[in-house]
């Protein structure tokens, strides 16, 4: 293996491709290793904070930083769409026409929304009765929405996975329970939860403890519906979703969490990801199958783990040891379990804590030891958890530091058995 | 875990009546599996489908799901709920003889 000098290339300048980038530069001197980041813009928005955007929790002002900012010293920043990677001869195309050498390419370009793949979803009534709170925009348009909601039918609805942040949407049902019993107008919103799944949440004990915390909320729960089609319009009768199987759920107010792929530059770069644009790469390694100087974290990878940024944080640690591994010329020996970790809230200031891996479901018990937040039940402290969380993002996960007592592979010493 | 006669085979299927060993499958089982799911008879394109989530589980490891078989199948995501209405992936998978399509998480 060539130890001389290397040019890395990290594609994407979100939670991983960040942290990644700042990990790797505190590992790699200068003269080892040149850095390069490169992203389509400059605005790095906290993404957890566009579920508290829409109910005023959160102003969007404050969850958006500058990309550059984020990124440490001796680390290049190179504002470009990409066009595409060819994996034979190392090079990034960018949308210029100029192109980009690599040693070691790095693919965090996240996931994106498609909500034109669905039928109506951006047709007659799209942000006005019909909404997602999945992006910047969309959550500031909702807040608005719900403000002035003055009863009626609020359904939020998955159109299929993969998503982002799995847990969110049901957040947003609890938020919304909260949201309206606050403002005593709870009596005249009825709150569904319209999902494909064949319960609230994939992995079984969380399923059934969140299907029961939905029913104790008042929120009702319709399971195995595909969206086909979303009429929004209200010329054509009530405005609802329709599924494949032609079942229909009527609204008045709307919030789809649209189709997600990976970014359409994979899909235009030859073997890099599968039919959804993701990144395929090693479960455990996070190498591509592609080529084995080629790596993908976070949501643009097609692991079969949550999309969600304690996934990203956790993917890191392993990331950054395997490709110092593989500069070396070692064998890559660090190995991603799965692990995530995520606060759900559950509104009146409570929230519950989930911790789960590949091969083993949330359990209730307490994280990350004996003594800690309680798993799998609501509390206030796991809600502070969650509003912490912010400052701890910008400030300890984007850097790159190390948590004390918190590694990547997920604990069990304080896991009930199932 | 049960074991079932299927056209004559004794099989295991898991509890949620997906083949435990999807190598047991043969083709002539899949009239056999289809009837149970309500479809009389399995047409040309059914065997699009069977045949296709075959070749991507051998491939993959996991059959596809709806979305991703309504992109590279060749059948329509409309078509393919008329052919196995109420979960094109997940029946399809029955008959197939493969483990249930691995939804994400």
């Amino acid at each position: 293996m060539d130890t001389g000098h290397q040019h890395i290339v990290i594609l994407g300048a979100g939670t991983g491709g960040t942290l990644t980038a700042n990990r790797l530069r505190s590992r790699l001197p200068e003269h080892r290793a040149t850095i390069t980041v490169v992203d389509q813009d400059d605005q790095h928005v906290y993404q957890p904070g566009l579920l508290f955007v829409p109910f005023g929790l959160a102003d969007p002002l404050d969850i958006v930083k500058p990309r550059h900012r984020q990124l440490h010293r001796g680390i290049n920043y190179l504002q470009q769409a990409v066009d595409r990677v060819e994996t034979g001869d190392n090079t990034v195309h960018l949308a210029d026409g100029s192109t980009l050498h690599y040693d070691v390419l790095i693919v965090a370009t996240g996931a994106v929304l498609l909500p034109g793949e669905t039928e109506g979803l951006t047709g007659p009534g799209w942000n006005e009765r019909v909404f997602t709170f999945y992006d910047l925009d969309g959550a500031t348009r909702l807040a608005e929405a719900l403000e002035s909601f003055e009863g009626g039918e609020l359904v939020v609805n998955v159109v299929d996975l993969p998503i982002k942040c799995p847990v969110a949407p049901l957040e947003f049902c609890f938020l919304a329970d909260w949201f309206f019993t606050e403002r005593g107008r709870r009596d005249d919103v009825k709150i569904t939860y319209v999902t494909p799944l064949d319960g609230a949440f994939t992995k079984p004990t969380a399923s059934t403890r969140l299907s029961s915390m939905l029913a104790d909320k008042g929120i009702e729960l319709v399971t195995e519906f595909n969206t086909g089609t979303v009429h929004g319009d209200t010329d054509e009768g009530h405005p609802r979703i329709e599924s494949w199987d032609e079942r229909t759920v009527d609204f008045d107010l709307a919030v789809v969490i649209p189709l997600h792929g990976g970014a359409p530059f994979v899909g235009r770069s030859p073997g890099l990801g599968d039919d959804l644009d993701f990144v395929t790469v090693d479960q455990q390694t996070l190498q591509s199958s592609a080529a084995p100087n080629v790596f993908a974290i976070g949501d643009a990878t097609s692991v079969p783990a949550s999309k969600a940024g304690s996934v990203t944080h956790f993917e890191g640690e392993v990331l950054v040891d395997n490709v110092v591994a593989f500069l070396e010329g070692h064998e890559l020996r660090a190995l991603f379990d799965g692990h995530a970790n995520c606060f759900i809230e559950t509104g009146f200031d409570k929230a519950m804590l989930i911790d789960f891996n590949y091969d083993t479901e949330p359990l209730p018990g307490h994280f990350p030891g004996k003594i800690g937040a309680p798993l799998l039940a609501e509390s206030k402290l796991n809600h502070l958890g969650k509003l912490m969380f912010q400052w701890f993002y910008w400030h300890v996960l984007l850097p790159g530091r190390d948590i004390p007592g918190l590694g990547s592979a997920m604990p069990t010493a304080g896991k009930e058995s199932s | 875990m049960t074991t079932k006669t299927v056209a004559g085979h004794d099989i295991e299927v898991n509890d949620e009546g997906f083949f435990v060993d999807p190598e047991a499958w043969t083709e002539d089982m899949a009239p056999a599996l289809a009837a149970e799911e309500g479809i009389d008879a399995l047409t040309d394109q059914h065997w699009t489908v069977i045949r296709f989530m075959r070749s991507e589980y051998a491939e993959k490891g996991t059959g596809p799901t709806v979305r991703v078989l309504g992109k590279t199948s060749g059948v329509s995501v409309k078509e393919l709920y008329q052919l196995f209405p109420k979960g094109p992936a997940k029946i399809a998978a029955r008959i197939a003889g493969i483990p249930k399509p691995r939804g994400c998480i």
